[in-house]
């Protein structure tokens, strides 16, 4: 987890910590580098409509900002990407590269939570219990697992950055 | 009340809203309640895009928590959906319309 470190935000990854992260930033780069599917509610909430009772104006929009969004979503992803210690390893990032992290961290939990039907109401911890007894090799229980780890893990980096 | 001439009245005019012209009405942006983004995240995206201060920032989160949206700008129509897409550049669920 990120702690602060004089100007910068650090944290320490192990082996499967950056692996897991390399997975779920690449399925946000395939999801997002492919023609969006609009009924993809992933792809809904990444890209979403400026106004949800006008969809003409929303779809015009959508042809002037898309691409923007996708290519600032690819970079961000791709810069994360780029700066995971292979094996594990300390990170260390200035506070532009914290937020880049930031923004990319949040496109993989929505794009995570959206799957595993988050809502605000969910018991994290209740939800991987029930899942390891149901099934403990299911690949629910990795997801939810996932979806913690990548929570805590941007929380701390908001805490390091922003102090809260 | 037989015989007395009826008062003449003069009918009211009640304003319709869909036809007072856009630019009587200021444009606002609203963030959406969603289930993933983290408190302490919204936060620092409101401070940093539109540079509120902690207070207000926290304010526009809770209601955003609570209440299910917020307004979180208002002024222009282009300005509001400049807004909105910082807003979507940090992940945050966000529309334009007229208050």
């Amino acid at each position: 987890m990120f702690t602060r470190k004089g100007s910068g935000c650090v944290a320490r990854l192990d082996a499967v910590e950056a692996e897991v992260l390399r997975d779920v930033l690449n399925e946000v780069m395939e999801l997002v580098a492919e023609d969006l599917d609009r009924a993809d509610p992933v792809v809904a909430r990444l890209f979403p409509d400026f106004y949800p009772r006008d969809l003409e104006t929303s779809g015009e929009l959508h042809r002037y900002t898309d691409d923007d969004l996708k290519a600032a979503k690819l970079e961000q992803a791709g810069a994360v990407l780029g700066a995971l210690p292979r094996g594990g390893g300390v990170v260390r990032l200035d506070e532009e590269e914290a937020e880049t992290w930031l923004r990319a961290l949040t496109d993989a939990r929505l794009a995570l939570g959206m799957r595993l039907d988050v809502r605000d109401d969910t018991n994290l911890e209740a939800e991987i219990d029930d899942a390891v007894l149901a099934d403990p090799t299911s690949p629910r229980v990795q997801q939810l697992s996932v979806y913690a780890f990548l929570t805590l893990l941007q929380a701390s980096l908001v805490e390091a950055l922003a102090g809260y | 009340m037989g015989g007395m001439p009826a008062p003449q009245t003069v009918p009211v005019e009640t304003p319709d809203v869909g036809e007072v012209p856009d630019i009587d009405r200021a444009w606002v942006t609203i963030v959406w309640n969603d289930p993933v983004n983290l408190m302490s995240y919204v936060t620092f995206v409101f401070q940093k895009l539109f540079g509120y201060s902690k207070e207000k920032a926290e304010k526009l989160m809770l209601d955003v928590h609570h209440k299910g949206r917020a307004i979180v700008s208002s002024g222009a129509r282009e300005r509001m959906e400049h807004d909105a897409s910082r807003l979507h550049a940090y992940g945050l669920w966000a529309t334009v319309d007229q208050s």
